[in-house]
């Protein structure tokens, strides 16, 4: 019995002292020796990450864990998804239990500064809106007073929420749910008349819909959602990587790499040297990242550049049929700029 | 020859060190010993550990979040409460909605329990096995699905606040007072119209007060009845002044503040006016009353049959009905078994209401451990701050029982 009680108490120690270890050896060097990248998602957002029919992850936000994966391991499949709610997502990442998140994650100060979070840039610029049954008649969301409202607790559109509804004067009743599809089944159960959230999740919800028409998505977007992938403070040659992966993505589309050309252009050196850069065939930018030097070109194959990526998996052509709006590159009036590889 | 001496009179042996291990009678003293120190250190390490971490990292253990705006809504607030107020407020709104759930389901479980438990020993075979099917079934079932089951049936049976609109509504309200929704159950409530009180809390705190003064009045009667029945063994019959002292003070009272019932309406999108008990309450409340209420059932039985039949058999001899044999001889000598177990039961209740947020209902672990530690990311302390309520509530819970078990326990003189 007191041998026992000995025992446990150093098992636990040792524990604690190896966890400590861990915390110590680089994000980079702890992935290659995994031979896996953790990478938090969401419990399951169609189009954005969940997992199809045969338990494989697919999405936007999971392109970018596999581009980061390809970069760093040279394999898109070596990732481990952890499904991550709102409220699990930022332990996760702090504890050291994920690497990066890539969760539809509002990139806020508080976050960034007082969680002590590195949001490594944005790969969706989104706002908070509204979706209301077709036959509610509702045309705007200033017509919601008195409304219940079906909410995704430990989110930015709470707080959003409360602030939309103070400043126009009206009332509601939350109700907090926890994850996406418990917040769907509440709101088709006419549980609540509305349910708010990132106008992408609205419409990603909506497509899984029986009949998606008989609900609309009001015309209100109440508030700034840019989303992006994030690590935590204080690893920066971790950070860049996931940085200048997504950039790479990026970059890719606004300089006409796609997932059919790159094997032509990434073969050698070609007349556009930022492409050369990009790709490894001129210049060190991959060894000063601390990679080979066809780090980017492995995260462009493993699911293609920005623009396919979000065409295959929310754009017009998918049901979930997202336009590209904010999220058109610079040059065709949108928000994405990549600053330059060099 | 020293030596040999000391073989055969150990007792005038010196204290040498390695007696504390070679010993039997210092022995597990010092094991017991080394085994406390290695744990305390085991667990300065690990706090240690932890407070380097966040240093590290460039956090630090601080409250100072608790004054700060919130900055989200609560739909069920015992107390005023909107997003200005502060995260302390939030998390006070949540213990309230924690205890009022825990203190509900403590007593529908208790007579769910009763009730089932006294039944399951009926000699009437349907109703028997009835009971231990209900037994069987509810508490081999974890409570979380329960709840989540009762919450999902509920959204999906009833009528949404939408059905009740219309020239021919799907659905009507009960008596034109209640209305059952899939967001709650809607019922008149009550106010007060005479200008002379105005404050509500006031109002009722004045009707609690004659309710007490009338509770001491019929203890009164009872007791002179008691006298009565003593010296003249017949006891006289007093239900009508019970009945006079309840009813009437209270009723005058009432009328003179100018008691009135607001009755709800369908206004806009949901039901206005009158007492809403929302849907997650009514869920969370059914759920863990019916569970915990299944495990009462054993121990009252287990209490019941604890008592020696002898009793019963006894009680039967002096010409009392089975009714009043359980009433009188056999559930209070039960009370000295069913009460220790009870006391875990409501213990648990209490913890189990944690579960809240699987049905939205905003106890203090969905605000102040949800959405305030989402909020503000100060994980540790929002967890330390449970911890302590909870501990402090069960520690309470356990006192207070306690003091009741003292009181009903075999008197031994």
């Amino acid at each position: 019995m007191k041998k026992s009680a000995f025992l446990g108490a150093l098992t636990v120690a040792s524990i604690a002292a190896s966890a400590a270890v861990a915390q110590d050896a680089s994000t980079v060097d702890q992935i290659k020796e995994r031979g896996k990248l953790n990478c938090g998602v969401t419990t399951g957002l169609v189009g954005f990450a969940a997992p199809d029919a045969n338990g494989q992850w697919n999405g936007f936000d999971v392109g970018v864990c596999r581009a980061v994966a390809a970069a760093v391991l040279g394999d898109a499949n070596a990732v481990e998804f952890v499904p991550t709610t709102g409220k699990t997502r930022f332990t996760a990442l702090a504890s050291g239990e994920i690497d990066m998140l890539a969760r539809n994650t509002t990139w806020t100060f508080s976050r960034d500064v007082d969680l002590k979070f590195e949001f490594v840039g944005v790969n969706y610029y989104d706002g908070q809106g509204f979706m209301v049954a077709k036959d509610l008649g509702a045309t705007s969301a200033k017509e919601l007073d008195g409304a219940t409202v079906c909410i995704q607790t430990g989110t930015t559109t709470e707080l959003n929420l409360a602030d939309f509804f103070r400043a126009n004067d009206m009332s509601y009743e939350p109700v907090p749910i926890e994850t996406n599809a418990e917040a769907q089944q509440q709101y088709l159960a006419g549980a609540c008349d509305v349910y708010t959230t990132d106008a992408s999740g609205l419409a990603a919800t909506r497509a899984t819909f029986e009949d998606p028409s008989a609900h609309v998505l009001l015309p209100e977007i109440i508030s700034k959602e840019p989303l992006g992938p994030l690590v935590r403070h204080g690893d920066n040659e971790w950070g860049d990587i996931v940085r200048w992966t997504l950039n790479a993505l990026i970059a890719a589309e606004e300089l006409g790499v796609t997932s059919a050309n790159i094997g032509e252009l990434g073969a050698s050196a070609g007349a556009n040297p930022e492409i050369n850069r990009l790709l490894g065939t001129e210049g060190t930018l991959g060894e000063m990242l601390g990679l080979d030097a066809e780090w980017a070109k492995r995260a462009i194959m493993a699911g293609g550049n920005y623009g396919e990526l979000f065409a295959k998996n929310i754009g017009e052509d998918t049901p979930i049929a997202l336009a590209r709006g904010l999220n058109a590159q610079w040059t065709e009036g949108g928000l994405l700029y990549a600053p330059p590889f060099r | 020859m020293y030596h040999m001496t000391s073989m055969t009179d150990p007792h005038r042996g010196q204290f040498r060190l390695s007696m504390l291990f070679n010993d039997t009678r210092y022995r597990s003293l010092t094991y017991q010993a080394i085994a406390a120190i290695v744990l305390a250190l085991a667990i300065w390490y690990l706090g240690n550990n932890l407070l380097q971490n966040l240093r590290t990292a460039g956090l630090n253990i601080s409250f100072g979040f608790l004054g700060d705006p919130a900055g989200y809504d609560i739909s069920q607030r015992l107390v005023e409460y909107d997003s200005q107020s502060s995260h302390s407020r939030a998390a006070i709104v949540g213990i309230l909605n924690t205890l009022l759930v825990s203190f509900l389901a403590c007593v529908t479980a208790t007579i769910f329990g009763v009730v089932a438990g006294v039944l399951r020993l009926s000699n009437n075979w349907l109703v028997s096995k009835l009971m231990s099917v209900y037994v069987e079934i509810f508490r081999n079932i974890p409570v979380l699905i329960w709840i989540i089951i009762i919450f999902t049936i509920m959204t999906a049976v009833m009528p949404a606040p939408r059905a009740f609109r219309g020239d021919t509504p799907e659905a009507t309200m009960l008596l034109d007072m209640f209305a059952f929704t899939n967001r709650g159950v809607y019922t008149p409530g009550p106010y007060f119209t005479s200008p002379f009180f105005a404050n509500p809390f006031l109002n009722w705190v004045l009707v609690l007060a004659v309710l007490a003064g009338s509770l001491f009045a019929t203890r009164r009667v009872a007791h002179w009845a008691t006298g009565v029945q003593e010296q003249s063994g017949v006891r006289p019959t007093t239900w009508y002044f019970t009945l006079g002292l309840w009813v009437v003070p209270v009723g005058l009272l009432l009328l003179v503040m100018g008691l009135a019932w607001e009755i709800p309406e369908l206004k806009g999108f949901n039901f206005k006016g009158g007492i809403k008990v929302g849907g997650a309450l009514i869920a969370l409340w059914f759920a863990l009353s019916i569970y915990t209420g299944a495990f009462i059932a054993e121990n009252v039985r287990a209490g019941i049959q604890a008592i020696s039949k002898g009793q019963t058999e006894a009680a039967g001899a002096l010409g009392l009905r089975p009714r009043r044999t359980m009433n009188l001889v056999v559930l209070p000598q039960a009370l000295r078994v069913i009460i220790p177990p009870l006391i875990s039961h409501y213990l648990n209740i209490t913890k189990n209401s944690s579960l809240a947020i699987a049905v939205g209902y905003a106890d203090v672990t969905a605000t102040l451990g949800g959405i305030t530690l989402n909020q503000t990311g100060r994980a540790i302390e929002c967890v330390l701050l449970l911890m302590a309520f909870y501990l402090t509530i069960s520690l309470l819970i356990s006192v207070g029982m306690n003091f009741y078990n003292k009181s009903v326990k075999l008197k031994e003189r």
